[in-house]
């Protein structure tokens, strides 16, 4: 232990993406000591991965957008069960996030006037999504990594954390510090710190098919968890409706929703533009009827209604499983994606320059002579943890969340494009709460030397353990349990069967066996974000089987129709013990100003 | 900004200290590169490789550290439509449990599974097992240009540390209205530089690092020279880097073989336009006479 490598600051933010990195540099302008602990080479982090935009009402195509109508949508598209204030807050503060990028030297898309140009999305009423062709994830995350770097702030790369450590002496436990170990040789790191801002992304790694990269392990949510925070919404899993369906190497991998925005459209074997069939009641009034309709709209969105197409990702990915399930599917299992008839060669080419990239490298197709074919696949979580709307602060003192790893923005289905604009909105205000909680306390909180030689034992025990079982063999039973069983589609007994099939592997996680040293070792890394997995897996399952009812990212066979009774409700989780508990609780409820947005007219 | 390395590590091992000899050797697909009693188990170590039935292939992996290494024989099951890594991951479950290789997205959008297959710089996800003839050997390397940390796993520190020498953007003010205003065409050059995904295998493939260590204190790379070029191209920056980019980032080293350009997975024209035209406009601040007359007369520091 006295030869443990130890680090003291004000803020630890753990993830290095756009809302780890927004955070550490709010954080860093405020004054904070500050450090980000990051589990890959920085620059590497998940969202490079988006792909469509941040959704911004900035009004440079449509002077008409305000933040009251893209507050509206996000309520809308989440079902209404999403945290109001964040949804406020976020509407309100995109704009300027988005402005402040490129002060940092941001290159996004222009319009004929020079602006920032925006791009059609989902849900979204107005063209709003601040762009760069197809790879707006990583101009964001290039940005911040660029500006943080100029900023001078410490980033610990390769840095894995296994838990957070709290100073129980008070009336309240505290966070006191973060213990990591350094994936290059395995050594263990103690962040001393009061204040811990969680950005660690979502949970798609336990699912089989699933556009997330390999990070996607749930770690913040399972910290949170284990350190006395809460998590809410967890049963709302958010599947994509286009990702690949074939190679089955490349299954999963996401299609952006922006060959939909830009013209593309989804077809059944028989070559029907099925979306039209599954119109819901709920956004009946908004959505054309008819194909003229919905392609006259594109260049004329005030006369005319939104193609089926841009129904939010929810709607979407059912109507394509319905398809597929009856019997109209592609080759492959998936439907049709078509824009190669839609739109010009050289049009698709420059707007959407990576899927053209990806399926002529990946797939030997060429998206401007033939249709892709796609499927749904795990995309996003909108659960998380349960923080407050302006501060991002959890119930645990010294604890924050921001991004994919809170919970309560989304409410029960995100909008594409809400996500960037998320990171940036809530990150920013992380960092801010953060350092101001730090520079608050009188006395700074220590660590309890026990809980660190425990932690390090249970970040050993795998090297410990002969015979044990092969971490990657559960890791593969996991994902085929959570995609069978507790996927897009969901029933009572199969959710029954998930839990008791998810505890199982937990005990068999227990006696875990690695090969090698703790030096760079692959197995090892899996066998501690297999904890994570393992707990996260059993929380959806929790979640998603309380929910009597189908709304946003939880659609169940048994409970199809969406009940306004759950509509009013939240489902907390916490870990009491080694017992994962869910407490209904009510929805913060809206004030009247906003609530005249969603009355009808 | 501090990228912090682990503690007890030290820090600048020499590129391929201890392991250049074995990863030039692997790189030519050599049997010498197999250390001494290397791990036998289940791997076929010295078996020659057979066609087998169909879905088997045989790979040979560079496994070791800085300490040394040398390349392992594998055969393992190839599907249709599979890329390297795919390959490389059913080996970590099934043959290799500690075989480490860096990897995030696998779709080619993160750049982390850099590496040298059958010699060449590749991403491991990008690279197809249907561009191999069935029968023919998969070799894989770790970058070369790079200390290995253990197998396929590299120190690409240096790219970090050139990273921070890069002069920070600093725009010119707003408008009068507050917005910022730049044609699609202007931005359209910088943003072909901004699509580089960090791989770093131009900075692996450059001759004037991959085999001259001595060259990396005085020399970036391409991706840190198109990063001055996409810089210098920026509507909105102010922070002149011309004089920067000769002095400290080397790019007089540079004597335009385009390697760097051929192996870029982004297809990004590095050598065309980012760091010619970049040479160029160096030379006309520099070398114009004028300029160099101006400079004297009004006595700019030097």
């Amino acid at each position: 232990m006295s030869d443990l490598e130890r680090h003291s600051y004000d803020v630890i933010v753990v993830g290095a993406g756009g809302a780890g990195l927004r955070a550490a540099i709010a954080a860093h302008d405020a004054g904070a000591r500050t450090a980000i602990v990051c589990k890959s080479l920085l620059g590497k982090a998940h969202t490079v991965m988006a792909e469509g935009g941040i959704a911004a009402a900035m009004g440079n195509l449509w002077p008409e957008d305000s933040w009251q109508i893209h507050f509206r949508d996000t309520m809308r598209g989440g079902k209404m069960l999403n945290n109001w204030r964040m949804a406020q807050v976020h509407a309100q503060e995109a704009p300027a996030r988005v402005w402040e990028l490129e002060e940092w030297g941001a290159l996004f898309d222009r319009t004929k006037d020079g602006l920032i140009s925006q791009r059609d999305f989902g849900g979204h009423r107005y063209a709003r999504l601040a762009h760069v062709g197809d790879r707006t994830g990583l101009e964001m995350i290039r940005t911040l990594q660029q500006h943080a770097v100029a900023l001078g702030i410490d980033v610990f790369m390769e840095c894995t954390v296994t838990q957070l450590l709290r100073d129980t002496a008070g009336s309240e436990p505290r966070i006191a510090g973060a213990f990591a170990y350094w994936r290059e040789n395995g050594k263990f790191v103690l962040f001393e710190a009061p204040a811990v801002i969680l950005a660690t992304g979502g949970i798609g790694k336990s699912y089989k098919v699933t556009s997330n990269s390999w990070e996607y392990t749930g770690d913040g949510h399972a910290l949170a968890l284990r350190a006395g925070a809460s998590l809410i919404n967890m049963e709302f899993v958010q599947f994509h409706p286009t990702g690949m369906v074939w190679p089955l190497s490349v299954q999963g991998l996401l299609v952006t929703e922006s060959v939909r925005g830009d013209g593309g459209v989804l077809r059944n074997s028989e070559g029907r533009r099925f979306m039209f069939d599954y119109i819901p009641e709920f956004f009946k009034a908004e959505t054309a009827d008819s194909e003229a309709e919905a392609d006259r709209w594109y260049e004329d969105k005030k006369n005319n209604r939104r193609p089926p197409e841009l129904l939010p990702r929810d709607e979407v990915a059912r109507a394509i499983n319905a398809e597929i399930k009856a019997g109209r599917g592609s080759p492959h299992g998936g439907v049709f994606l078509d824009i190669a008839s839609r739109r010009s060669p050289d049009y698709i080419k420059k707007r959407l320059p990576s899927m053209y990239h990806q399926f002529k490298e990946l797939a030997e197709v060429d998206i401007t002579a033939e249709p892709m074919e796609i499927g749904p696949t795990c995309h996003y979580v909108m659960g998380g943890v349960e923080v407050n709307a302006d501060t991002a602060a959890s119930i645990v003192p010294g604890l924050y969340a921001a991004g994919e790893v809170a919970g309560g923005m989304h409410g029960s289905n995100r909008l594409g494009g809400n996500s960037l604009s998320d990171l940036l909105v809530f990150g920013k205000r992380a960092g801010d709460a953060a350092t101001a909680y730090a520079a608050s306390l009188s006395t700074r909180p220590s660590v309890p030397e026990r809980d660190v030689q425990q932690a390090e034992e249970e970040a050993s025990s795998p090297f410990t353990v002969q015979g044990g079982e092969n971490p990657y063999t559960l890791h593969q039973e996991l994902q085929q349990i959570m995609n069978d069983l507790v996927g897009l589609i969901r029933t009572a007994s199969e959710m029954s069967d998930a839990l008791e099939q998810v505890a199982a592997l937990s005990r068999r996680s227990e006696q875990l066996t690695v090969e090698g040293d703790h030096r760079f070792n692959p197995g090892w890394h899996l066998a501690i974000d297999l904890r994570n997995m393992l707990l996260v897996s059993e929380c959806i399952a929790r979640a998603a089987l309380e929910r009597k009812e189908s709304r946003g990212g939880h659609t169940r066979d048994d409970y199809p129709m969406t009940d306004p009774e759950w509509g009013k409700i939240n489902l907390a989780l916490r870990l009491e013990g080694d017992k994962v508990t869910v407490t209904q609780q009510p929805l913060p409820e809206m004030p009247a100003e906003l609530k005249q947005f969603f009355e009808e007219k | 900004m501090d990228v912090q390395s682990p503690a007890g590590q030290p820090d600048g091992t020499p590129a391929g200290k201890g392991t250049d000899g074995q990863t030039s050797d692997a790189a030519a697909g050599s049997p010498e590169g197999q250390p001494a009693g290397a791990p036998t188990g289940q791997t076929a170590v010295g078996r020659p490789p057979s066609s087998g039935h169909a879905g088997t292939r045989h790979f040979r992996i560079w496994r070791g550290s800085a300490a040394g290494g040398g390349l392992e024989d594998f055969r393992v099951e190839v599907n249709e439509g599979e890329v390297v890594l795919d390959v490389i991951h059913r080996l970590q479950a099934t043959q290799a449990g500690d075989l480490a290789v860096r990897w995030n997205c696998k779709a080619g959008k993160c750049g982390s599974c850099s590496a040298e297959i059958n010699g060449m710089p590749r991403l491991l996800c990008m690279t197809r097992m249907g561009t191999f003839a069935q029968d023919e050997t998969v070799v894989v390397t770790p970058l070369r240009t790079f200390p290995v940390i253990k197998d396929l796993v590299t120190d690409v520190s240096f790219n970090y540390e050139k990273a921070r020498e890069v002069p920070a953007f600093m725009p010119r003010p707003r408008e009068a209205d507050g917005t910022y205003r730049m044609a699609q065409v202007d931005v359209e050059r910088s943003q072909e530089f901004r699509k580089c995904i960090e791989c770093f295998l131009c900075q692996n493939t450059c001759h004037v690092i991959r085999d001259h260590e001595e060259n990396k204190k005085t020399f970036s790379g391409p991706r840190f020279l198109i990063r001055l070029a996409e810089l210098d191209m920026h509507p909105l920056d102010t922070n002149n880097r011309k004089r920067l980019a000769q002095d400290q980032a080397g790019l007089g080293l540079c004597n335009i073989t385009k390697c760097c350009t051929e192996v870029c997975p982004e297809g990004i024209k590095i050598t065309d336009n980012g760091i010619i035209p970049l040479k160029e406009r160096v030379v006309d601040t520099r070398y114009d006479p004028l300029v160099w007359l101006g400079n004297k007369i009004r006595r700019r520091p030097s």
